[in-house]
């Protein structure tokens, strides 16, 4: 099948008080379209810079990160944020809804963002998937955080991304809304053929996955598939 | 290869407003203070640019009635023939006016005053009216022994038309109250009331003596005025040669302007300084805006906002909310200057007819916005900057770089906006670059100290210090603090505000006259070297003291080092006005000498060695042994200047520019002024009444009545000042209190992590209350330093005063600033922990 995602030998390293910190280093794997993938690893390991290279959301030291056969490296941020935009979703810990958007409007931001028309109804339905089409008009404020998180689960899947990075999804909230999130979450994925990767500590959650990419020190630890449940 | 796969979504314009709106939403709250500084600047500004084009305007349309007349010649020396021959043939019609101080005697009420008598002849004024009641009064009152008096007067003196005044030894039938005449403003006329004769009478009176200040008017009318000013142009020479000056409307126009270039000037400058303010505000308000935007504008970039877009969004909301406060500083701006007028009225000579002036409000909403643009500018290209890394990483620091070019450009924009805009309130490059350099040296003192005191709080606090004190010290340098924001926002408000309430103090000194129980009270002068004697035994009559007894002398300057006013173009101005000198054998209590020696007496056939008053000197060019020959009545004098002295003009007496040794003018033609104390206003009017009815040429000034008369029209000017620069102390104030407003955001999250760690309310006031002391008190005395030191360099270099804080409001300036900035500190964190901390928590997440 062919590949949505190639990483080759790709490094960070930050320069922090005077010195070279390697957070990751030649870093290899691919990932291919529709499947579902977890990177795990503990505290400190890289997780979350290698999603933020794997998303275009920083630029590796050195290696190349190539989203859907584009090569990160060679784009300046512009052209990174419409790729974002064009292939990309994200799912964060935090959820990160704009505080200031009804939860309509930030399921309806990505789409705004390609200059697509008439999305309100697209937007409504995504949100009556996850549960919430009556709360379409509600500030992320009055939301609770499964509430939250599943706007930001519409959202994600708002322009049709190719990929989608879900960064410790349920990080936030307790175990039963997580297994409902976590549901939804795989639900709408398989609706949608997305492939998805999910950075997270949770063993359960990468089990349910197909891979497993375990990561520590800034290397690959392990890189198992799995059967998918 | 793989770049053509990169999509290049196009985000239609509309997009970005309606993403404006949106994000504006919830927090337009948080602008209020932004836009109540740019309100408060802008309004101050409107008000004083259509009280002035509402001026200029009027004073325009009215410039005809000011100067009654096409061409007005005027002379305070004596006419000569050749000069006589060529004003019989000026004009297609002619009036004549001799103007001069004199007392008039009300004969029913017993009462006399001293008043400034204008001698008429021919049809006076052209344009415009004298306003008399009854209405026709001053057609008529030249053709008998008839007067026009003021309106003050005849209210002062309970007198009617018909009834009749005594002016010398004639007496005059008043035949009706003056109520307006061309040029006269309601200050010249409570100062020196106006009483308006028949010329052809005037000598009948016999007030004309030698040595009367006298002044000649001459007006013409012309049928054709169009050649007025060419023809004053080509008569120039010769009018300067005798001593002539003239007037037309456009040179009344521009003068007229000019007195009030001062009052505009410093009116402009409050404004000024408020909006400096306001910028001051508005930098600081949109960069914690900004700071709390961070997660949002993150989370948009990883969506797949461009950077520029993200910009434009923000750029469009500070347009929006800039053009909003300027439209409301506008709408404010207009009411006040309806006010001003009112407050001014005493000291215009034009009927101010106020309407709005779109001019001003079109320049006002214009400033407000490239103000808030451009301030706003440096916290808004960070957004360009902020990296999508920001959603899924909440530490992420950007690594060090090199400072975007564009923020180099906007802070060169920002400068050349000040400078330019300093220049058209100044007007003189050199004030400019003082004005500007001053604020930028200001700006630069207030980062470098507040670096300095990071620096230094790190080091010398002490660990064994107990944790509430470690804790507040700490947030002055620890990651997020706002030690640098606030010193300089705190410190540049403080300073403006205290040099604002310093230069309103230096203002006001000036423009109060000192008076006490041992000062005069009354000035007799014009009293001829015959009655010196008679003057005396009549005041000591009356058991008045005589505190000041001097001679006065007429004279011109004819050369100096040998030079004429011809041959001499550098130094006109000193050939040209008419001296006033005594001559004196010892100093007085307000001179000092302060260059050369002081020689008070002098012998037949010995150099005569005369003092100057220093700036008088400095006026005309000379200094110590330089020569001088004056011209007394048609005797020229040899002179050399043999000191200088520094002489203290507000102490109520009699002072001089020249002062003679005695020896030299005794037998000049002169008159003596005299000055006594009046104990109270009944002895005051019999005292005068003596004096009118024994000496009729001579001239009382009553003091305590002028006095009262200038402290009131002086309340007035102090109102204007203290109403101006209340408006950008009150902007100050706003901008203060946003600063610290705005900073308590940062505080807001780990107030509520102490809280959930256990830490009492009282603990984490405290720990705000140190941290906010510390700031305030740091910000502040640097403030008022940088205000005290330009505050000193103003007195000395502008207003050429000397300057001495007073202390105990300094003082009180000093802890209002203080207590302000801790109050707004600590009673914005208490509304924090007033509620449950996951409340906070949930809403600070969102």
């Amino acid at each position: 099948m062919e590949s949505i995602l190639n990483i080759r030998n790709v490094s960070k390293i930050y320069q922090s008080a005077g010195r070279a910190l390697t957070v990751l280093d030649q870093i290899n794997f691919s990932i291919t379209a529709g499947s579902t993938v977890a990177i795990t690893g503990p505290s400190g390991s890289g997780k979350t810079t290698l999603l933020g290279l794997c998303a275009g959301l920083d630029r590796a030291s050195s290696g190349t990160v190539e989203l859907n056969q584009i090569a990160l490296e060679k784009l300046n941020e512009d052209q990174r944020a419409a790729v974002r935009n064009e292939y990309v979703g994200f799912i964060f810990q935090n959820f990160q809804l704009l505080p200031t958007l009804t939860a309509l409007e930030n399921v309806m931001v990505p789409l705004e963002l390609r200059g697509a028309k008439n999305i309100k109804a697209h937007a409504l339905s995504l949100l009556d998937k996850v549960g919430l089409a009556d709360r379409s008009h509600h500030y992320p404020v009055q939301l609770s955080g499964g509430e939250q998180q599943r706007v930001s689960l519409a959202r994600a899947f708002s322009n049709q991304p190719a990929i989608l990075f879900a960064d410790e999804p349920t990080g936030n909230l307790d175990a039963e809304t997580s297994e409902k999130v976590i549901k939804l979450l795989f639900d709408l994925n398989k609706d949608a053929g997305t492939t998805l990767v999910i950075v997270t500590h949770d063993l359960d959650l990468a089990a349910k996955t197909g891979r497993t990419i375990k990561i520590k020190g800034g290397t690959i630890l392990s890189d198992e598939s799995q059967n998918y449940v | 290869m793989f770049k053509n796969n990169v999509p290049n979504p196009h985000i239609q314009f509309s997009w970005l407003f309606k993403m404006a709106w949106r994000d504006s939403r919830k927090n337009r709250s948080r602008l209020l203070l932004f836009i109540s500084s740019i309100v408060l600047g802008i309004a101050a500004l409107v008000a004083v640019y259509a009280f002035k084009d509402n001026l200029q305007r009027d004073i325009d349309g009215q410039a005809k009635e000011l100067t009654g007349a096409d061409l007005v010649l005027e002379s305070r020396k004596g006419v000569t023939k050749a000069m006589q021959k060529i004003l019989d043939t000026l004009g297609d019609e002619r009036s004549q006016e001799k103007t001069f101080a004199s007392m008039i005697y009300f004969q029913k009420s017993g009462g006399s005053r001293l008043v400034q008598m204008k001698a008429l002849q021919g049809n006076y004024p052209y344009y415009g009216t004298i306003e008399t009641i009854p209405v026709g009064a001053a057609k008529t009152f030249q053709r008998g022994k008839s007067a026009l008096v003021d309106q003050t007067l005849m209210l002062q003196f309970d007198a009617k038309v018909g009834d009749s005044i005594k002016v010398g030894d004639l007496t005059f039938k008043i035949a009706g109250t003056l109520t307006k005449a061309p040029g006269q403003t309601g200050i010249s006329s409570s100062v020196a009331p106006t009483v308006y004769i028949p010329l052809q009478f005037l000598d009948q009176t016999n007030l004309i003596k030698t040595g009367s200040r006298i002044s000649s008017k001459f007006y013409y009318r012309y049928n054709n005025p169009a050649g007025v000013e060419a023809l004053v142009k080509k008569l120039e020479p010769k009018l300067e040669k005798e001593g002539f000056d003239a007037d037309t409307v456009e040179s009344r126009k521009e003068q007229t302007g000019r007195s009030f270039k001062d009052v505009n000037r410093f009116l402009a400058l409050s404004g000024f300084i408020a909006l400096l303010l306001g910028c001051v505000g508005v930098g600081s308000a949109i960069h914690v805006y900004i700071q709390e935007k961070l997660n949002a504008i993150a989370t948009l970039r990883c969506l797949g906002l461009k950077s520029k877009d993200a910009f434009l969004i923000y750029l469009i909301q500070i347009f929006f909310i800039g053009l909003t406060a300027s439209l409301i500083g506008a709408v404010l701006g207009t009411g006040i200057q309806f006010l001003l007028p009112l407050v001014l009225k005493d000291f215009l000579p034009v009927e101010i007819t106020m309407r709005i002036s779109w001019l001003a409000v079109g320049q006002g909403i214009l400033l407000g916005l490239i103000i808030s643009i451009l301030f706003a500018l440096p916290s808004l290209l960070s957004v360009r900057k902020i990296s999508p890394l920001n959603a899924i990483r909440a530490s992420f620091e950007k690594s060090a770089g090199r400072r975007d070019p564009l923020n180099w450009l906007v802070y060169l924009l920002m400068g050349a906006f000040v400078l330019g805009f300093t220049y058209l309130q100044m007007k003189t490059w050199v004030q400019t670059f003082a004005f500007t350099l001053s604020i930028a040296f200001a700006f630069v003192v207030l980062i470098i100290l507040s670096k300095v005191l990071m620096f230094l709080v790190r080091k010398l606090i002490p660990n064994s210090s107990s944790y509430l004190w470690r804790q507040g010290f700490a947030n002055l340098y620890r990651p997020n603090n706002q030690t640098l924001m606030l010193t300089v926002s705190i410190g540049l408000s403080t300073a403006f505000i205290c040099t604002l309430f310093f230069v309103q103090g230096i203002l006001m000194n000036r423009v109060s006259l000192s008076s006490g129980n041992n000062q005069p009270n009354m000035v007799l002068f014009d009293i001829q070297n015959t009655q010196t004697q008679g003057l005396d035994s009549l005041t000591k009559s009356f058991k008045l003291p005589l505190m000041n007894q001097v001679p006065v002398i007429t004279m011109r300057i004819e050369e100096i080092n040998g030079k004429k006013a011809g041959t001499d173009s550098t130094n006109r101005g000193a050939f040209r006005n008419e001296i006033r000198a005594t001559y004196q054998d010892t100093l007085t209590a307000a001179e000092k000498i302060t260059a050369g020696k002081w020689t008070g007496k002098v012998n037949p056939n010995e150099t005569i060695y005369i003092s100057l008053d220093q700036s008088f000197a400095k006026r005309i060019k000379v200094g110590v042994n330089d020569k001088i020959v004056f011209n007394v009545q048609g005797m020229l004098i040899n002179t050399v200047v043999g000191s200088l002295r520094e002489v203290n003009w507000s102490r109520m007496q009699t002072n001089f520019r020249v002062v003679f040794p005695t020896g030299v003018l005794e037998d000049a033609p002169q008159f003596h002024v005299l000055m006594t104390r009046v104990p109270s206003s009944e002895v005051s009017a019999k005292f005068q009444g003596s004096v009118v009815q024994k000496f009729p040429n001579v001239s009382v000034i009553d003091l305590d009545l002028v006095l009262k008369l200038l402290d009131e029209l002086l309340s007035k000017i102090g109102f204007v000042i203290r109403f101006m620069a209340g408006f950008s102390m009150a902007t100050g104030w706003i901008v203060l209190i946003s600063a610290v407003l705005t900073s308590k955001n940062q505080r807001i999250k780990e107030s509520i992590l102490l809280r959930t760690l256990g830490a009492s309310r009282k603990q984490i006031l405290r720990i705000n209350a140190i941290e906010y002391f510390f700031l305030g008190t740091f910000a502040a005395a640097v403030g008022l330093i940088l205000s005290i030191a330009g505050s000193w360099a103003l007195a000395k270099f502008s207003f050429d005063a000397a300057f001495i804080p007073p202390l105990l409001p300094t003082l009180l300036l000093f802890g209002s600033v203080v207590l302000l900035v801790v109050a707004t500190g600590v009673l914005s964190s208490r509304s924090v922990l007033n509620q449950p901390p996951l409340k906070i928590l949930r809403n600070e997440g969102n």
